[in-house]
């Protein structure tokens, strides 16, 4: 590694440790904070007298005995139905990801080994989707969506945040196929198999790396989304995000604000474990577009 | 895949140009044996079948896109005329929602994608230079605030920065004002959230410029040092023009996000401070009223600015394509 020329010297090294220990504070902080803070009444979180009350749950000791207390929790998953809230966000995610793997990988293998040149067209798309608020989209389907009575329900929204991903799916997925050689197909062909054969006995086992980064950001498109979500479902199919902004939105009595937390922690803790098993598929995936784009 | 891009786009310029269709009103005279006496009524009948005949509603061209709401042309005419030097002509813009909504969306633009790209820079940087064995947990906290729910991490923050919470807490005893307040001012919920953009946004970034040092040709940076090149020599003449198309591409990304600024608006409850296009759009379709017309005008706006923004970017991979080929 770094010979001793190249080392740093003492004080560089502790101003930048220090650096990066305050912006590990900045990044982690918000969410360790949020977390202590979901199992304290609302009085300890939101504290006027004393901020100290939020770590020491003062409030939440007189109310409920002891610090730490699941009330937020259980209005939320309980009193609320949240539940119902977290199982349409899985669904929509799933078939999200499964459609647009689906066509995504069949698209971009043909659109990969076609020899008219699609790459910039795919790539305008890609961008165009990229830039374009996804609201100003939502405001089109909208009033067609009424007028054929489809509006609220789980699969036209699936079939909007799949339109909305897909060029993007596609255009990545095309360039991770451009990188398995031509060879591959053409030495299976040779052995006898067909087109279809050699992409299913011998493209498919060496292209999983690509498909689980694109399904990763599929995945995370469709369980962030906000505005699509929030304006084409109806009340009783809304997934989590805007269920939480329900939250808020509907009657301030005392502790709603605490379900609301309850559930923010709640929506966190898939994306957490995300970010555990997948870092380096979700690192590889942001580079990639970065170093071909 | 076109009929989905192509279609809503479509939808959207064609709403765009129709308004509800006014009631119908039936005059009728009723007359006495003294004096006739005329009655208005709204012709319930005729109003819906009119409806139904066309459901989109009346056609008025561009008029939306220059009624108050939007452009408001004639409003700015107005006010042009009547001021007298430049800021009485800015605030009385200020006052009409779509400037109001543009005039954040280009501070948030321009403040947090510099600043994103410098914090990102330094904290690969720093990265770079300390224990391998570090990396990975660095990385890992670092990813959290890209990785999250906008409305989710917005709203974190937010709770965080309520004048009960623990940041407000401290800002109050930094200040020493105890009713200081990040909600009732409009500077300071522009600065939450631009403090909010660089904190969801920084990550990204370092990612990027991390992956782009560990590609850095080691005998360029040997060369430099062999050549006498001070520490921030070497990063300001090797490691910054290598990294230089990098910046270009997080630019490029940032610029289209930031435009379409969002999430934070809500989370935040900024509405009265800070607006946004996409906000006016989510205004107009949500409520009671689904306003389907002006919702439309400021999408086929903003579809406009997205492909302003986007020209010369277009342009250059168009140029970069045609090279490959």
């Amino acid at each position: 590694m770094a010979s001793r020329a190249q080392s740093l010297p003492k004080g560089l090294r502790i101003a930048l440790t220090s650096f990066i220990v305050i912006w590990l504070i900045m990044a982690a902080f918000p969410f360790i904070w949020t977390l202590w803070g979901s199992f304290k009444v609302e009085l300890d979180f939101f504290s006027i007298a004393d901020w100290t009350n939020a770590i020491t749950g003062a409030r939440t000791e007189e109310t409920h005995g002891s610090p730490f207390t699941g009330a937020g929790y259980h209005g939320a998953w309980v009193e609320e139905g949240f539940l119902r809230n977290v199982i349409n966000t899985f669904i929509v995610c799933f078939f999200v990801v499964l459609t647009s793997l689906t066509i995504g990988t069949l698209g971009g293998y043909a659109l990969s080994r076609s020899g008219y040149r699609y790459t910039f067209w795919l790539l305008i798309a890609a961008l165009i989707f990229r830039a374009m608020p996804p609201i100003t989209l939502v405001a089109g389907y909208m009033l067609p969506f009424f007028q054929w009575n489809v509006w609220g329900i789980l699969p036209t929204t699936i079939i909007v945040l799949v339109a909305i991903n897909q060029p993007f799916t596609l255009w990545m997925l095309h360039s991770f196929f451009q990188n398995i050689p031509k060879e591959l197909d053409e030495s299976a062909k040779v052995d006898g198999c067909t087109q279809f054969q050699a992409f299913r006995h011998v493209i498919i086992p060496v292209m999983w790396p690509g498909v689980i980064t694109t399904g990763l950001f599929s995945f995370l498109l469709a369980y962030n989304d906000f505005a699509v979500t929030a304006m084409l479902l109806a009340e009783e199919n809304r997934t989590m995000v805007p269920q939480v902004a329900a939250f808020l939105g509907s009657t301030y009595t005392e502790g709603n604000v605490m379900f609301a937390v309850a559930s923010v922690v709640s929506a966190t803790v898939p994306l957490f474990i995300l970010v555990m098993v997948f870092q380096r598929q979700i690192v590889s995936g942001l580079t990639a577009g970065a170093v071909k784009g | 895949m076109l009929l989905f891009i192509a279609t809503p786009i479509v939808s959207v310029t064609v709403q765009s140009m129709f308004t509800p269709h006014e009631a119908v009103f039936l005059t009728v005279e009723t007359c006495t044996p003294f004096k006739c006496t005329e009655e208005t009524t709204i012709d319930q009948e005729a109003t819906a079948a009119l409806r139904a005949e066309q459901p989109l509603g009346r056609f008025v061209g561009l008029d939306i896109y220059l009624d108050r709401g939007h452009l408001a042309i004639s409003e700015v005419g107005e006010a042009w005329a009547s001021s007298q030097n430049w800021t009485e002509f800015l605030a009385s813009l200020s006052n009409l929602p779509f400037y109001r909504a543009m005039s954040f969306t280009l501070v948030f633009i321009f403040t947090v994608t510099p600043m994103v790209i410098v914090l990102g820079l330094l904290i690969a940087l720093a990265v770079n230079s300390i224990y391998a064995r570090l990396r990975g947990v660095v990385i890992f906290f670092s990813l959290l605030p890209f990785v999250i729910t906008p409305l989710i991490g917005a709203l974190v923050l937010y709770w965080m920065i309520d004048s009960r919470g623990i940041l407000g807490n401290l800002l109050q005893w930094m200040a020493g004002d105890p009713s200081l307040s990040l909600k009732a001012s409009t500077g300071l919920m522009w600065v939450s959230l631009i403090v909010y953009g660089i904190w969801h946004a920084a990550p990204f970034a370092f990612v990027i410029f991390y992956a782009g040092l560990q590609t850095l040709p080691q005998d360029q940076m040997e060369a430099a040092q062999i050549d006498g090149a001070s520490r921030l020599q070497r990063v300001r003449y090797v490691i910054l023009p290598h990294l230089m198309p990098l910046v270009m591409f997080v630019t490029l990304i940032q610029l289209m996000d930031n435009f379409r600024v969002f999430e934070p608006i809500i989370g935040f409850n900024a509405e009265a401070h800070a607006t946004s296009l996409s906000w006016a759009i989510f205004n107009d379709l949500g409520g009671e009223t689904r306003q389907f017309s002006s919702a439309a005008a400021t999408s086929v706006i903003t579809i406009i600015g997205v492909a302003i923004l986007l020209t010369p970017v277009l342009i250059r991979t168009w140029r970069d394509f045609r090279r490959k080929v």
